[in-house]
């Protein structure tokens, strides 16, 4: 009975979609659909709600200008509460309200669920948060795209700089063995595998609040890496830094985001300097930033919550990108968001062939003077 | 070959390390038969109170050997304070309670000061400073042994030397071997039991700030949960080297500092404690009351 009604708003929804894809022939009245998906209730609507907040403030930003190519843009919002079975159900119910292009969903999940019903439906969807990287990298989902960096990003930065930018042959990666950590190893060693450049030496676990990590430091130092990899927090960073220090060795020690953090140079202080951290770019200096910031502020009195840039950029991507394609076409949007670079909140981005943002991710900083400085690669 | 030895004294570290706070353990054990669980917590406790002394004598610009003399009695006295309550008002209540009740006493005191610190202090960690210079003529085998292993190795063997000398020789050693060999006997020949009870944790606890000072130096940093890896750890040697015994819970230590050391270095630092609960199994099952403890007698 549920798959045979699905089957029917499904003909309906395909027909409206190839309605509309029809120059001309405007069928479904004079709006453009943004659908809004995510988080808005339970555990996790501290992610969802923001996105929606932005998307708000974008479309009444386009709105007041006169709408996109004479088209006033319309609001279609709908929680997922960040559930799989629930997100099939959201997208099923925006495809049949007409959506054209979706900003959404808030977590991986969700995210995965929900993407074969739009892509029957020749929706194009970007997500604001979603990081799983198969999400891009399997390319299931031509008409998936997303503004924030996926998990794997991170790993990425660091093995390019360890081997593009510092020439490191023989990389000793380390991590402890949390999630965040051991699966930011894991990455980088498919990377550093990936590249043919160098290789892994050492692939190891240390226990977290040990008293004492003289053992590991020796068997980095005993198998000659040049280079160290950590996946971790900072308590155990510096001190793993500040034992190398102790025992005499001059190896580079690049870490992640769970030591790009202050704390990291109060704590390990002297033995700090030099080291490489990886953390997200900094957008504080783009005025859009500021302004997207100032423009939440003014209409909800509030600091802005999770993901908020990355949704703001999303509504700005996917609406300039209807503009710019004359369509809300499929093939149209995604040949434009590939090829029109647009300025955003997270800076001037476009997108690569799967759906990832180029120029949104990550940066690499060094301890210089006792700050975090960024560095070039 | 120098793999080798560079572990060996990565290994003989760390097990001075878990032996300066073994050693609390398996004294209070002797003594009244308890696992003081709280002990790791006096071991932070101790560690807070040098740092908070040590950050401001510095201040003041007294020389670093005077900060390190006045910051290790201060965190001793202060530790011993905390040693000495806690018996009185978690154990000491409880001495004639079925032995369970005493330890989960010692569990509950155990999360209470782990918050309590929390709360009085900061959940962040602190930047602990290095009390102990990098010597000069250590400098050509700095990469093997350092300054700081070289002063732990050395207290824990002086501590060991002087636990042994005052429990063979002195009026107050006597009076707790009397006490961990039959309570009411000697509460019949006059001995103030829990005099012997409050001595024994005024020195467990000492000792337990002492390697407080020492590790959080050795290794740069504190933060109020650092008592329970060690603890944990320092427990296992204890009852490794057979929980009771002096000599034993330094052996214990070792023998586990260096299991740890060898595990990492030749196998996989993932296998490390992999290693260290394994051989505590093993030697348990083929000597269960530890490397040298005696076989406890069931007193009726």
């Amino acid at each position: 009975m549920q798959s045979g009604l699905k089957k029917k708003l499904f003909v309906a929804a395909l027909a409206l979609g190839f309605a509309m894809a029809v120059p001309g022939a405007v069928v479904a009245g004079d709006t453009i659909k943004l659908g809004v998906a995510g988080a808005q209730s339970g555990d996790l609507a501290s992610y969802g709600l923001p996105t929606v907040k932005a998307a708000e403030l974008v479309v009444a930003q386009y709105n007041a200008k006169g709408g996109i190519n004479g088209k006033q843009v319309e609001l279609l919002v709908e929680d997922d509460v960040c559930k799989p079975e629930v997100a099939t159900n959201s997208a099923t119910l925006l495809v049949t309200k007409g959506v054209d292009v979706v900003l959404g969903h808030i977590c991986s999940g969700a995210t995965k669920a929900a993407l074969p019903i739009y892509k029957e439906a020749g929706v194009v969807v970007m997500s604001p948060s979603a990081t799983n990287p198969d999400l891009t990298q399997s390319g299931d989902y031509p008409n998936f795209f997303r503004t924030i960096a996926s998990d794997d990003a991170q790993a990425k930065t660091e093995v390019d700089f360890a081997i593009n930018t510092l020439g490191a042959k023989k990389i000793a990666i380390i991590h402890d063995k949390g999630d965040y950590g051991k699966g930011l190893a894991e990455f980088a060693q498919s990377f550093v595998e990936k590249s043919g450049k160098a290789e892994v030496v050492l692939f190891e676990g240390v226990t977290p609040g040990a008293v004492d990590y003289t053992a590991i430091v020796q068997k980095i130092k005993r198998f000659d890496a040049d280079a160290v990899i950590f996946g971790g927090y900072h308590p155990e960073a510096s001190k793993i830094v500040s034992m190398m220090k102790k025992k005499r060795m001059n190896i580079v020690f690049i870490s992640d985001d769970g030591v790009k953090d202050d704390t990291f140079i109060k704590v390990a202080g002297e033995n700090a300097e030099g080291v490489y951290a990886s953390g997200p770019q900094d957008n504080s200096k783009n005025p859009l930033s500021a302004a997207s910031i100032e423009a939440h502020k003014a209409a909800y009195n509030a600091d802005p919550g999770a993901f908020y840039e990355n949704a703001y950029s999303a509504a700005l991507a996917l609406l300039n990108a209807i503009e710019k394609a004359g369509s809300t076409d499929m093939a149209a949007v995604v040949k434009a968001l590939q090829t029109e670079k647009v300025d955003t909140p997270v800076g001037n981005i476009y997108f690569d062939e799967k759906g990832d943002a180029v120029g949104v991710g990550f940066a690499m900083y060094q301890v210089q003077n006792g700050q975090y400085v960024e560095v070039k690669n | 070959m120098d793999y080798f030895i560079e572990l060996l004294f990565g290994g003989l570290t760390r097990g001075s390390i878990y032996a300066l706070i073994a050693l609390g353990y398996t004294m209070v054990y002797g003594i009244i038969g308890l696992i003081n669980f709280a002990h790791g917590e006096i071991y932070m406790i101790g560690a807070f109170t040098s740092f908070i002394v040590a950050t401001v004598l510095s201040i003041y610009g007294f020389p670093l050997l005077a900060i390190v003399v006045i910051a290790a009695l201060a965190a001793a006295v202060w530790s011993s304070a905390y040693g000495v309550t806690i018996e009185k008002i978690a154990y000491r209540p409880l001495r004639h309670a079925p032995r369970l009740s005493p330890l989960i006493s010692a569990i509950g005191m155990s999360i209470f000061l782990q918050n309590y610190v929390l709360l009085a202090q900061t959940s962040d960690f602190l930047p602990f400073p290095a009390l102990i210079p990098e010597f000069a003529f250590m400098e050509p085998v700095a990469h093997i042994v350092g300054s700081s292993d070289l002063v732990i190795l050395i207290t824990t063997t002086l501590v060991m030397f002087a636990l042994t000398l005052l429990i063979k020789f002195t009026r107050i050693g006597k009076a707790m071997r009397a006490t961990a060999q039959d309570r009411t006997m000697a509460m019949l020949v006059g001995i103030n039991v829990d005099r012997v009870i409050s001595a024994t944790f005024v020195i467990g606890s000492a000792l337990a700030a002492l390697g407080g000072m020492l590790i959080a130096s050795h290794i740069g940093q504190i933060n109020f949960y650092i008592g329970f890896l060690a603890g944990i750890k320092a427990f296992t040697a204890a009852v490794l080297g057979g929980i009771g015994s002096i000599p034993g819970a330094v052996l214990g230590s070792l023998v586990l500092g260096l299991t740890e050391s060898f595990a990492t270095g030749y196998v996989s630092s993932d296998y490390e404690d992999v290693f260290a609960f394994s051989l505590l199994v093993l030697i348990l099952i083929f000597k269960p009351s530890g490397l040298l403890g005696k076989a406890e007698t069931k007193k009726v």
